[in-house]
């Protein structure tokens, strides 16, 4: 009978994710859980998000407490037809042995990789092996991490690459050349790293450096899919950039990277605290402030290339947080011909705040290309 | 990119990028270089414990071995630093601040202010501090009480790596006399520390751990004991957040305060002396600020008030414990 | 070194001394801008105008004279809790000093030092100073930035015979030796440690020995003679300029007034101070120097007394009418950022 008991275990998102605190059950013992439903809230250190089922069936057993942390993989909770016996889930619970076969694949495969390109030394993640080639690319004082949630999900159906940008992350703290200079280093990039063309997936600023190369070197692009991207219209949240920059203290910081979310709580003490550690490094200021000063001069974007992106012919999906409050929804609608799709009660990151249902909609969409 | 690193080599690198950064930082103390005018090698120990190692090759004279006169060179580089140079002059322990105090605190700290804001003095004193080491009575104190007290001069003791390498950049770069504490037990602490050069700002606790039962304000190597409590108090379901204060002059009361209006709890943890302690001086603030969010009388766990033993037994007993912190939150609790 | 090292005259000048007119004309200025500024500040703290307490250096000025003559801005010097003359011939504002003094905002402290920490960094003024020695180690910081930071600037410690016994004293003379630094450690030795004689306080009979001990030259000379501080010293700053290290000067001199103002003195001889200030006056020995060689007439002496008198009553004058801080400047200047 045990064939027919389903795990649910305690999700791993991210690189450096190890155990995760079970906030709130969705769900409740006897009911019936359709795939993709919400039927948990996760805190880590990082980020709180809720947990979708990867698959269905009738909860009979919530194994896991609220407001007590698990190790990631730790049985949280047992879905079984009603035929299966209490006594059953019980042995089931009893012998649950967490796998541990991920620890092996973490140590031959490094987390985080790092490449020398014209541009600097860039760090990247890799994930996947076989396919076309996937690369994400986040947005202004973002960096590969903001794809946690997407990188392996991504993974089966590609060779998935995220980047820190010149300027981010772990990359080298040179930003000269404002938005042409990541445009160079995204396409430097793509040559250091051999990967051919590859569909990119550009959330924000990422998403306008991904139209620029699509149409300054066409043959490297395959599709473009735009996350709340921006380079599609003129506005943008001027507040949320200026205060990003300027912000110096967790109290400083907090109010505006509110901005990025629908959730509020989503904004996790870990995450400022990581964005702190990121600015303060050496170098940050000044790229965020000559990449800022390039893209969103005088509170505008400015490229704005939607007709230009229509008329490449280039294959288009457009994703959006209805509530996004840095770049308007409506400029989701610019880039005529386009796959469009609006995720409603998410703000600015919905690769974040919806990542079940972007990555659904990225996969989809790279298959029918 | 980031690695692990220890808080040792965290001082090294914090001191090597400075160096590369600024010409103007000098380093000097008794023994940094470790080997000047022998007949063995010029850069033989690179400090008593090895910490300066390495910068003789890479920066020369830049480094300066220092005759055994905490006066004479203390003040030398408080001097120093009102002419255009950034010393940061190694005291070795902190204990050896008595025989040159009044560079110090009569000095470097008063500048500013009995010159009517004209002058700057960007030194850093860099000591070891705090028990452990079976140092005994005059190589294990922390002291940092008597530093806080005194208008003018920042004071900093970090308790892990990362924290060290930024604050101590921070230091060097600051423009007022830093006092920089080095908890000599945790040398060998390592942590994930960024390769490229970033600075932390004083002022500014870290929060270690979140918790909504009981607060722990601490600094340096009991801020590990108190995470280490906490581990255990959460078997339990006691749910307690850690504050690292990391910079005691300015010191972060806004953050202990908010964390206090939360848990209504507060355990102040502190390995110095307890008269007149960074302990009593957070406790005081908090009854002062935040009495009413209180709901138990707040708890001191320091050392006693006698020297730092030498006998081991003695010395464990002296510094305070995971134990007699998590005791001190059951108290809390309780009341 | 010598104290009497042959002096080498002006070249091309009418004047048998080693300063041209000019030169010489600005060493009495100094000197009597000293006197006059001490002696009304006698007078006006005797009178309660001046709160706190006051050193003063009258009877002194030849030494601070002498050797400031030497130097630049970029020189720092350390100086003692008995500071007005070397703040003086430093080239620190008079008016900025007695606003201080006054404890006003105008003073060169914004008042918040008073008498005994006047500073003028831009001047090379590093500070009087209440803690005795303390000054020492600080020159040594000064020249340490000189010589790191490639210029030709010395520094100059002034400390009394008192002060020469405190340890940070005696550290620094070794330290400079060992770092060879370029400093001048200056012994103003006016025979009076506060009350205490110098004869019994300092174990040493001399201080070219002591200096010597750390491997140092030292001279000493008549300090109320200023061509012999002003060539001694001229030849130890050049020796430092040169890379050739530290050495102490040791300047005897007298003390007009007390240890400070209201000092009964009642430790003193009697008629110690009527005999020194008749026979041992500096200013007037120089006067009479400069004037019986035909280099710089009485008349032209008169006039600058003049301009001095009219100098230092302006200055009291605008410390008087100078506003005193406010509730603001208490908490301000503390740190340059909290």
């Amino acid at each position: 009978m045990s064939e027919q008991i389903i795990p649910i275990v305690m999700p791993k998102w991210g690189l450096s994710m190890q155990e995760g605190r079970l906030s709130v059950w969705h769900v409740k013992e006897g009911d019936v859980i359709e795939p993709g439903q919400e039927i948990m809230d996760v805190e880590t250190e990082k980020i709180a998000n809720a947990v979708e089922a990867a698959d269905g069936g009738l909860l009979r057993r919530r194994v896991a407490q609220e407001d007590m942390v698990y190790p990631v993989r730790a049985l949280l909770g047992v879905l079984a037809p009603v035929e299966v016996s209490d006594a059953e889930i019980d042995v089931y619970v009893a012998g649950f042995e967490m796998p541990q076969a991920d620890e092996e694949e973490e140590e031959q495969a490094p987390a985080y990789l790092f490449v020398e390109t014209p541009a600097g030394r860039l760090r990247y993640a890799e994930r996947g092996s076989e396919g076309d080639a996937i690369v994400l690319v986040h947005g202004f004082g973002g960096d590969l991490d903001n794809w946690l949630f997407n990188i392996d999900a991504l993974a089966a159906g590609g060779r998935v690459y995220a980047i820190d940008l010149p300027g981010h992350g772990q990359s080298a703290k040179t930003a000269d050349g404002g938005i042409v200079g990541l445009v160079d280093a995204l396409s430097g990039f793509t040559d250091a790293v051999d990967i051919g063309a590859a569909h990119f997936v550009g959330h924000s600023l990422g998403g306008a450096i991904s139209a620029m190369l699509a149409l300054k070197d066409p043959g490297k692009v395959k599709s473009l899919t735009f996350v709340d991207a921006a380079g599609l219209g003129e506005e943008i949240n001027s507040t949320y950039i200026d205060g990003f920059i300027a912000a110096e203290s967790r109290r400083e910081l907090k109010p505006v990277i509110e901005h990025l979310f629908a959730d509020k709580a989503l904004v996790s003490r870990q995450m400022i605290d990581d964005l702190l550690k990121y600015k303060r490094l050496d170098g940050v200021d000044e790229a965020l402030g000559s990449i800022s000063a390039s893209a969103f001069g005088g509170g505008v974007q400015s490229a704005v290339l939607a007709d230009q992106i229509t008329r490449s012919g280039i294959p288009v999906l457009v994703i959006w947080g209805e509530d996004d409050a840095i770049i308007p929804v409506s400029h989701a609608e610019a880039v005529a011909g386009a796959k469009i799709e609006i995720i409603v009660g998410v703000g600015h990151m919905p690769q974040m705040e919806a990542a079940g249902q972007v990555n659904d909609l990225i996969r989809d969409f790279l298959d029918a290309v | 990119m980031t690695r692990k690193i220890s808080m040792k080599e965290a001082v090294n690198e914090a001191l090597d990028q400075e160096m590369q950064r600024d010409p103007t930082v000098v380093v000097m103390g008794e023994d940094i270089v470790g080997g000047t005018g022998s007949p063995g090698e010029d850069d033989a120990w690179g400090g008593v414990l090895g910490v300066t190692k390495g910068l003789y090759a890479k920066h020369g004279d830049r480094l300066m071995d220092t005759p055994l006169s905490e006066s004479a060179y203390i003040g030398a580089a408080i001097g120093a630093a009102t002419c255009g140079l950034r010393p940061v002059a190694e005291l070795m322990f902190v204990d050896f601040m008595g025989v040159c105090l009044d560079e110090i605190f009569n000095q470097g700290a008063k500048f500013r202010y009995m010159f009517g804001g004209k002058v700057e003095t960007p030194v850093v004193i860099r000591a070891m501090c705090g028990a452990g080491f079976r140092a005994a009575a005059q190589h294990s104190q922390m002291l940092t009480p008597v530093f806080t007290h005194i208008p003018g001069l920042k004071v900093v003791c970090p308790s892990n790596a990362y924290d060290t390498k930024g604050l101590l950049a921070q230091s060097i770069r600051d423009n007022d006399p830093v006092i920089f504490l080095e908890h000599k037990n945790l040398y060998a602490h390592e942590s994930d520390v960024p390769e490229e050069s970033y600075t932390i700002p004083f002022g500014e606790a870290a929060v270690l751990r979140e918790g909504k039962s009981a607060t722990v304000a601490t600094y340096g190597q009991t801020v590990h004991r108190s995470v280490e409590a906490a581990e255990t108090l959460a078997k339990d379901g006691v749910d307690v957040e850690v504050i690292d204060l990391r910079t005691l002059s300015p010191i972060d009361n806004d953050t202990v305060i908010e964390s206090v209006e939360k848990t209504g709890r507060l355990v102040c943890v502190d390995e110095a002396n307890p008269r007149c302690s960074i302990a009593s001086d957070v406790s005081a603030t908090v009854a002062q600020e935040a009495f009413g969010a209180l709901k138990a009388p707040i708890q001191m766990v320091t050392a006693p008030h006698t020297p730092v033993p030498f006998s081991p037994a003695l010395e464990d007993l002296y510094i305070p414990t995971a134990d007699g912190i998590a005791d001190a939150v059951r108290k809390t609790m309780a009341a | 070194m010598s104290a009497t090292a042959t002096a080498v005259s002006a070249q091309g000048s009418d004047s048998p001394f080693p300063l041209e007119k000019d030169d010489l004309l600005s060493a009495y200025r100094t000197m009597k801008t000293i006197r006059e500024f001490e002696d009304r500040l006698h007078v006006d703290f005797a009178r309660g105008d001046i709160p706190g307490f006051v050193h003063l250096y009258a009877g002194e000025e030849a030494a601070a004279t002498g050797i400031m003559m030497h130097l630049t801005d970029e020189d720092r010097i350390a100086s003692t809790h008995r500071g007005h003359g070397h703040c003086i011939a430093k080239g620190v504002s008079v008016h900025e000093m007695m606003g201080e003094i006054y404890g006003k905002v105008s003073g060169a402290c914004r008042g918040k030092g008073g008498s005994m920490h006047i500073a003028d960094l831009s001047k090379g003024m590093m500070g009087a100073n209440g803690i005795l020695g303390a000054g020492a180690p600080l020159a040594c910081g000064a020249a340490l930035a000189a010589k790191k930071l490639g210029h030709k600037g010395v520094g100059i410690s002034f400390v009394g015979d008192g002060a020469s016994n405190q340890g940070m004293f005696l550290e620094s003379l070794n330290l400079a030796g060992v770092w060879e630094l370029p400093v001048i450690f200056v012994v103003e030795n006016n025979g009076y440690a506060e009350s205490t004689s110098v004869d019994w306080a300092v174990a040493s009979d001399s201080y070219v020995d002591r200096a010597n001990g750390f491997g140092l030259p030292g001279v000493t000379v008549d300090g109320t003679d200023f061509f012999a501080v002003h060539e001694a010293a001229g030849e130890m700053i050049r020796r430092a300029r040169d890379g050739g290290g530290p050495s102490l000067l040791e300047c005897k001199m007298i003390r007009f007034h007390g240890h400070f103002e209201g000092d009964a003195q009642t430790y003193r001889a009697e008629g110690e101070v009527e005999d020194i200030r008749n026979n041992r006056d500096c200013i007037k020995m120089f006067a009479d120097r400069v004037s019986e060689a035909g280099v710089i007439s009485r008349v032209e002496t008169d006039a600058v007394d003049a301009e001095v008198a009219t100098l230092i009553d302006s200055a009291v004058e605008q410390a008087k009418a100078a506003p005193l801080p406010d509730t603001a400047d208490l908490l301000t200047d503390v740190y340059v950022k909290y």
